[in-house]
């Protein structure tokens, strides 16, 4: 790990705001596109389930500005079928075909000079349906029972696996304790401000697609959607614009429409240009998996866990998109959490119904993992009459057994967990808030305190989707697995030096962050590096694990950022060393100086040496590559395949977090105020404070949403609910109160820079931290999410009164 | 989310809009703030063939005090009434409420008149206008009419004006002496639709509360004021259940009647006090 430097850890400002403060963002629906451009709007399925019986569009191609309706007879001649991550034939096109599986779902798309006619020709297509019964309870998906989404996979459980670790049948024959729970963690998603934008151009004369997307990887789907365009990755062409109004994992969902549009201009022979806008959005996007869990501990008496079962039921909506099942199996390594937990049993089951289908959300799987084992936590202390702190604290990882093999794989790679609930009880007045919970229940008030301890995995293995196959399976499959991260640093003649790396960030300040990691390896400012992080797939250095997701920024591609930097200027030392007589490792780069250690007035520019592999590569010490530009792949080598028993490192680094909170409940109203929250973080090594604590605040933000206020609701027949943001509840600024953050940081050994990732953890930690402290205050087992006021106050409120014959009052 | 084709009218007169209404009648849809009706027309719930944008009627852009009332013009937006400075005495339970209409930003462009004539069951403007016994000022080509504001809402977006009628203004009593008021509301967020609003107003001999979020519209019940603390539960429950609650994606049934009785208390309540 390098030294400190002068920016690297330090909150400077980000680079990126200037621009966007001042209305100069560059997003993907500014950008120009060429003047014969078609417009396109979607024709969406209103029911949940039914068969398609007949499409009729000539009176939508007969109105005037209406160019081409492209529907499944030309998808399905001009694409194939997406590869699913299942063996199951599970027929998935970019619109639909025979059949439609939820409301929402695209059946037509129309191109016209704009979207506005493109929008009056939609309400003159006709579809001729027979609807069919849907099932949107993944329970009931997966009874005998249910009506099948794909007849010919006879069953709605699209996968079935079952694990075991260590001997947990016998920990749990011989259990002083045992205690259960099941939950059911709804459907949500993280609603970023901007919706999908594709611009879509086939040329014919070389049979390539150029597509612009506001996609933000994995580029894994790269080879998905070149596959389904029949076409080699090198004639998909995708590009990516340079800004984003945020994803939040989101933005991975536009694939299936990439595919549409690249067909739709092939169709009309022009470019197409198709906005997502927010209706579109809520129904047709992308959603978080809701999943219902049991999970079973047991215990000893003084609540120390001996082994783990979990059953997990994961609903994809109606088909499996790549990457899912990923978000089941995103965390199956860390299954066993914070915890030295080391028996494990697990069933895995994916479910489709009639629901959109799932893909990234921030926290991907971990609040619905999270949701159960710290509830689990929770009720252990209730069931056994411990302290919940305590309960948490008796079963963490101890300090001194990092790196520790978790026994579903995860290499929790450092930490010192007890350390950090110890400064966060100090730090963050635990003590104070337990004083007020017994004033304040003293005077008959309601209030609770909940606690959550989690860790954040960070940088996917590739390999981790392939625990959803057997062994046997992966065996004929080929192994996979890493992660690899890519930047490129590159010197100009005038000794400018600009950086790219495949990141797509959507919003996080990925150019600030860079700049400093480069600025210091160099000894320049960050104001003097370039960063350009747009990504075209046909000139930039990129891999199957490019891309803005699984916190993978800070520990791998800045991190891959500063090898590439680091590689260049061991060239430039050898370049100085030989121009100021001197040994390249007495080279010193500071200050835009390169100079003799002892010595800085035997100094360079570093222009000047920077310059010289451009202006006289003659002079450069022999055998030497020139100091020109280098482009670094890393992966780190603890991202292992799947060992032939199930284990599976599914991510490279694990932060460490702990919230508490206290919450106050109106028994009237069922009014949830939350008084107090403390979230402290350690994510190894911090690159830039201001911009970790805005991932926090944004988690947190998100997580408040999820616990008390977002849900994609559908009605039982598979009607979609929450079509518009008064429906769909977003927490705004009046709703989320400012966190306590902590940090600590604990560096990670197996990361450049001893960064781990920040993005998701209060995703993850934030909703069962207030559903323990609502589950506290109410001393109550079940708790669902969102706590809307109406379902508190429901466990409040004991039998309503009836309804008087007549009331005296109003006999006047 | 783009509207279908409409024409775009911005009368200079007030004849001439009512003009355009009494032309088109059904076919025209009024443009005062747009806070309801610009969403309706994106997601294409209506296609008028003309919109008439009164935004710019000077006249109907005033607040004025006639003969013991508060008049407010069509105009008129909910910032410039929140504003304005002699508010919290004129009509005290609009200065109270209006601060839960929408938010900052919507209330600068929604007009009172206007979220009166959309008749929302959940929204707080037709809650007061029925809670305070206002009226509402009907104008067509033909002349003016004057409408009780319990006659004027019918329904879930419902109401009593005509398809060649504008709401030229409505208006509130003024505030009479020895009346305590109060208002209190449940929405999931701030500035959300009510799930339940609760306006109280306690003078010498009866008690009024209305509730709004519940029935198809605000609904009023007066009690007298000398009611005792049992007798008062006893009417809130009866009140609660006549409202006929139903369950929706927000809030049970039960938890709007459990408002009713126990908000609708603490309404009544505060009202009590901010008279004494």
């Amino acid at each position: 790990m390098p030294e400190e430097g002068p920016y690297v850890g330090r909150p400077i400002e980000r680079l990126e705001d200037a621009a966007l403060l001042t209305g100069r963002g560059r997003y993907a629906d500014d950008l120009p596109v060429r003047p014969d451009t078609l417009h396109a709007a979607i024709l969406r399925s209103p029911h949940p389930h039914a068969d398609i019986l007949a499409i009729d569009t000539s009176a939508a191609l007969k109105l005037p500005g209406v160019a081409a309706v492209i529907t499944r007879e030309e998808v399905t001649k001009l694409s194939s079928r997406f590869v699913v991550g299942v063996k199951q034939a599970l027929d998935c096109w970019a619109l639909a075909v025979d059949r439609v599986r939820y409301v929402g779902e695209p059946i037509a798309v129309v191109l016209a000079e704009d979207r506005y006619v493109a929008e009056d020709a939609l309400e003159r297509i006709a579809v001729e349906y027979r609807p069919l019964a849907a099932v949107v309870d993944p329970r009931a998906a997966a009874s005998a029972e249910s009506p099948r989404l794909f007849p010919a996979v006879g069953s709605n459980v699209v996968s079935e696996r079952t694990f075991v670790y260590g001997e947990p049948d016998g920990q749990f024959a011989a259990a002083e304790r045992t205690v259960a729970l099941t939950v059911d963690y709804p459907r949500n998603s993280c609603t970023p401000i901007e919706g999908y934008v594709v611009v879509a151009d086939y040329n014919p004369a070389d049979g390539v697609y150029d597509v612009l997307a506001n996609f933000q990887g994995p580029f894994s789907l790269h080879p998905v959607m070149a596959r389904a365009l029949n076409v080699p990755g090198n004639r998909l062409r995708l590009r990516t614009p340079p800004d984003s109004g945020g994803s939040f994992g989101v933005k991975q969902g536009v694939f299936p429409y990439v595919v549409l549009m690249a067909v739709a201009s092939r169709v009309a022979g022009r470019p197409v240009k198709w906005v997502e806008d927010r209706l579109e959005h809520l129904v047709g996007s992308v959603s978080a998996t809701n999943r219902v869990i049991r999970i079973e501990a047991a215990v000893a008496a003084d609540g120390v866990v001996k082994a783990m079962r979990w059953d997990q039921m994961e609903d994809c909506g109606a088909y499996l998109r790549a990457p899912e099942p990923a978000t089941l199996y995103r965390m199956h390594g860390n299954l066993t959490g914070a915890y030295a937990i080391r028996h494990l049993a697990v069933k895995n089951r994916v479910v489709v119904t009639n629901k959109l289908p799932t893909g990234l959300n921030r926290g991907f799987g971990g609040p619905q993992v999270y949701f159960a084992l710290e509830r689990l936590m929770q009720r252990i202390a209730v069931e056994l009459r411990l302290d919940p702190l305590e309960v948490i604290r008796r079963n963490l990882v101890p300090h001194h057994a990092f790196p520790h093999r978790a026994p579903a794989g995860a290499l929790l790679d450092s930490g010192d967990y007890q350390t950090a609930v110890a400064r966060a009880v100090e730090e963050g007045g635990l003590d104070a808030l337990r004083k007020k919970r017994e004033a304040l229940r003293a005077e008959g008030r309601c209030y609770g305190i909940g606690f959550a301890a989690i860790v954040e995995p960070s940088v996917s293995n590739m390999g981790y989707i392939t625990t959803v196959m057997t062994p046997g399976e992966r065996r004929k499959a080929g192994p996979k697995n890493g992660a690899h991260a890519t930047a490129t640093v590159a010197i100009d003649p005038l000794g400018g030096v600009t950086v790219h790396a495949a990141s797509t960030p959507q919003g996080q300040g990925h150019r600030t962050v860079l700049s400093q990691v480069v600025a210091d390896v160099f000894g320049l400012k960050p104001e003097e590096i370039r960063v350009n992080l747009e990504l075209d797939t046909q000139k930039d250095a990129w891999s199957i694990a490019s891309g803005n997701y699984s916190s993978r920024f800070a520990p791998a591609v800045a991190g891959t950022a500063y090898l590439a930097a680091q590689r260049l200027r061991e060239r430039l030392a050898r370049i100085a060393a030989q121009q100021l007589n001197v040994r390249p490792e007495d080279i010193e780069f500071a200050d835009g100086k390169i100079f003799a250690r002892g010595n800085p007035d035997n100094a360079a520019s570093f222009s000047r040496i920077a310059g010289t592999s451009h202006w006289a590569p003659g002079t450069l010490p022999s055998g030497m590559a020139p100091a020109l530009r280098d482009t670094v792949f890393w992966t780190p080598p603890q991202l292992e395949a799947p060992s032939e028993a199930d284990e599976i490192n599914s991510s490279a680094a694990y932060g460490f977090i702990f919230d508490f909170c206290g919450v106050e409940i109106d028994r009237d109203t069922g009014t949830i105020r939350i008084d107090k929250y403390v979230t402290m973080h350690d994510a190894g090594r911090i690159l830039n404070p201001r911009l970790v604590d805005g991932q926090i605040r944004g988690g947190f933000a998100q997580g408040v949403g999820a616990a008390l206020y977002e849900k994609l609701a559908y009605g039982d027949d598979g009607a979609f609910l929450s079509g518009t943001f008064a429906d769909y509840l977003v927490p705004t600024a009046c709703e989320v109160p400012d966190p306590v953050i902590l940090h600590m940081e604990t560096p990670s050994p197996f990361t450049p820079l001893g960064a781990k990732g920040v993005g998701e953890g209060n995703n993850m930690s934030t909703p069962v931290c207030l559903a323990n402290a609502v589950a506290d205050a109410l001393g109550v087992a079940e708790i669902a999410l969102p706590l809307t006021k109406s379902r508190v106050a429901a466990l409040i409120q004991g039998e309503e009164r009836a309804p008087a014959p007549r009331a005296r009052g109003l006999q006047r | 989310m783009k509207p279908a084709s409409f024409d775009y009218l911005r009368p200079e007169t007030l004849d001439e809009a009512l003009a355009a209404l009494g032309e088109l009648g059904g076919d025209a849809r009024v443009l005062a703030g747009g806070q309801s009706l610009m969403p309706m027309l994106n997601m294409r719930l209506v296609q008028p063939q003309l919109l008439v944008d009164i935004g710019r009627l000077a006249g109907l852009a005033e607040v004025r005090l006639v003969d013991g009332r508060l008049m407010v013009g069509a105009a008129v937006t909910q910032a410039q009434l929140a504003t304005r400075p002699t508010l919290a005495a004129e009509a005290p339970l609009l200065a109270a409420a209006l601060p839960w209409v929408g938010h900052y930003q919507t209330r600068n462009r929604g007009t009172i008149c206007g979220s009166i004539a959309h008749a929302d069951p959940s929204a707080e403007l037709p809650l007061c206008l029925l809670a305070l016994g206002g009226d509402v000022v009907l104008r067509s080509a033909s002349g003016r009419r004057i409408v009780s504001g319990d006659d004027f809402l019918l329904g879930v977006l419902s109401t009593d004006r005509r398809d060649d009628e504008l709401v030229e203004a409505v208006r509130f009593p003024l505030r009479q002496g020895g009346a305590g008021i109060a208002f209190r509301e449940v929405a999931q967020r701030h500035g959300d639709f009510a799930i339940v609003a609760c306006a109280a107003i306690v003078r010498p001999a009866h008690i009024r509360l209305a509730i709004g979020g519940v029935a198809g519209r605000p609904m009023v019940r007066e009690w007298p004021s000398d009611l005792g603390d049992d007798s008062l539960d006893d009417a809130l429950n009866a009140f609660a259940w006549e409202l006929g609650a139903v369950d929706d994606l927000h809030a049970s049934a039960r938890y709007r009647r459990e408002l009713v009785r126990r908000m609708g208390r603490r309404t009544i309540e505060e009202a009590r006090q901010c008279r004494g």
